[in-house]
């Protein structure tokens, strides 16, 4: 059967997209003990701003870098006047205050862009085809695991080979310690929160030719990128990227073989790893 | 004085647990705070370092007022802390968790001993050889000696440390007690928190007892050797 190694394919270029959102999520996670319910709106209005860009500039490779530009400066916004102000409160306000944002970008976008869904046509060279080893297969698609590809080496290469990278992942064991060390602590957070919510747009921009741009599509991944931290182990970048890879073949070839039962195979890989390993699979015990 | 805290009150939400806590260290000092479990010998501490924010008192650091600063700020005034059950960064490499000890800012205190991490790896040759090692997977001793080189590596004028020889064997807890004179020795403060005082009453210059949030006894060593009913009712079990 051909259809399996094109699902095949079609399930690497999802996970990539998976990993760009979540691997913010779980950092942010990671770090500041936040589940950050805004994650996807972000994800969202990389796809809307994206679509303006284009309609306004027919500029692609601009939107790739402008749109995450700005979600950057929303989400460091976010965390410095928003979340850090209701920090002292304790978690549930800190969700609550995610939830707000969510919402409020949700009705935004609904008011602005109208509750239906857009599309967008890049013409050019991405949008053929090219011939892998006898199967025709989109270029657009290969694009987006390409990129998913190069911004996860550049995180990794970051993350592992940088004094910013070793301050981070310092932070995610013990931000207090790191506080204690004369690092500014407050202002990493607010970095590494807009960092992720700039990877959230930047993945919103290149989903948005490929899957519709419309206000649901945020709390449509908003539900795969939570199910991919918690199978992955919160905070573990690691566990993210092995846990999109999953949540993204699982979902391609459910698709394919049970195309009722996708969300539920979805749940019941996640009780299954919950029963085996509580903390997720690269989770640390706590 | 280098260090100097007056009447500090400090709370957990509403738990009220300072109760005008006043003490001070001269340069190059080692000041040891002892009592029993549970009486604030740790939030005392934290409330120089910064993590908890007292409401009421004053607390000064060569004159300077550390209360309503930043932890990241009173280190780079010239404190180092290195806290109860050690903490190192557990998924860091000992290489990595001494590269976060090096301190970079504007306010840098100047480094009088100027430890860099070839000295450190001199001075504990044993983390030389596990430098590769991640911080989870070391000894309780070489995790010790890790967040005290950690704190090292900023070049403090003043090093808080608490509880450095719980848990610790015997022949290690020595070692330790060893490597804090050492530090003293050159030219580093330390306020240090124990709860068993015949391990420390060789290093220390001067004692502060502890008792339900409050000072309730000060001297040197000789003081506290002489003051037995003090020692029965604060210390002892
Ligand atoms: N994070 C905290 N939240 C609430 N109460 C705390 C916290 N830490 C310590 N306490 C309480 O404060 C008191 C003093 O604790 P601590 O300073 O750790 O004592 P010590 O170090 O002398 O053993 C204890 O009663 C303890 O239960
Ligand atoms: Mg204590």
């Amino acid at each position: 059967m051909s259809d399996i190694p094109v699902f095949f394919l079609h399930g690497l270029v999802y996970a990539g997209l998976l990993f760009l959102i979540s691997s913010g999520l779980t950092l942010v996670f990671g770090m500041m003990n936040v589940l950050n319910l805004a994650h996807a709106a972000f994800y969202m209005l990389g796809a809307y701003f994206s679509y303006s860009l284009l309609n306004a500039t027919g500029n692609f490779w601009l939107s790739l870098i402008v749109c995450p530009l700005l979600l950057f400066f929303i989400g460091a916004a976010v965390e410095r006047f928003l979340l850090r102000r209701v920090h002292v409160y304790g978690h549930v306000q800190e969700l609550l205050i995610t939830f707000g944002v969510a919402y409020i970008i949700t009705e935004s976008v609904k008011w602005i862009w109208g509750n239906y869904p857009l599309g967008v046509n890049l013409g050019g060279f991405l949008s053929g085809s090219v011939n892998l080893f006898g199967l025709f297969y989109p270029i657009y698609r290969l694009f987006m695991f390409f990129c998913a590809i190069l911004i996860s080496l550049i995180m990794a290469t970051v993350l592992y080979k940088t004094r910013i990278g070793i301050i981070v992942r310092a932070s995610v064991d013990d931000s207090e310690m790191v506080n204690t060390l004369g690092i500014n602590v407050p202002l990493v957070f607010t970095g590494v929160f807009g960092f992720g919510a700039a990877l959230s747009g930047f993945a919103g921009v290149i989903a948005g030719p490929l899957l519709t741009t419309y206000p649901g599509m945020a709390a449509e991944i908003l539900v795969d990128a939570f199910v991919v931290i918690v199978i992955g182990g919160m905070g573990s970048l690691v566990g993210a990227l092995v846990a999109s890879l999953m949540i993204g073949e699982l979902q391609s070839f459910g698709a394919l073989l049970f195309p009722k039962l996708s969300l539920a195979l979805m749940y019941m890989l996640m009780a299954a790893v919950l029963i085996i390993k509580p903390s997720g699979l690269f989770g640390e015990e706590q | 004085m280098l260090l100097e805290v007056k009447e500090i009150h400090s709370y957990y939400e509403k738990s009220h647990i300072l109760h005008g806590v006043s003490l001070g260290l001269k340069e190059g000092e080692l000041v040891c705070l002892l009592g029993r479990n549970g009486v604030g010998k740790s939030t005392a501490l934290k409330s120089v370092m910064g993590i908890v924010q007292p409401r009421k008192g004053s607390i000064l650091f060569g004159g300077q007022e550390l209360i309503g600063k930043e932890p990241y700020q009173i280190s780079r005034m010239g404190i180092g802390f290195v806290p109860e059950d050690r903490r190192v960064f557990p998924s860091l490499t000992a290489n990595e968790n001494l590269l976060m000890g090096i301190r970079r800012g504007k306010n840098e205190a100047p480094s009088k001993q100027g430890w860099t991490i070839e000295k450190v790896y001199d001075a504990f040759p044993q983390l030389k050889q596990r430098k590769n090692s991640k911080g989870a997977h070391l000894s309780g001793g070489e995790q010790q000696m890790l967040t005290v080189a950690r704190t090292l590596m900023g070049n403090p004028e003043l090093m808080l440390v608490d509880e450095p020889t719980e848990g610790l064997a015997p022949t290690i807890v020595k070692d330790v007690l060893k490597m804090l004179s050492a530090i003293r020795e050159s030219g580093v403060a330390i306020l240090m928190v124990e709860q068993n005082f015949k391990a420390s009453i060789k290093i220390a210059d001067r004692f502060y007892i502890m008792s339900k949030g409050q000072i309730v006894f000060e001297g040197n060593g000789e003081a506290l050797e002489a003051a037995e009913d003090v020692r029965k009712r604060y210390l002892e079990v």
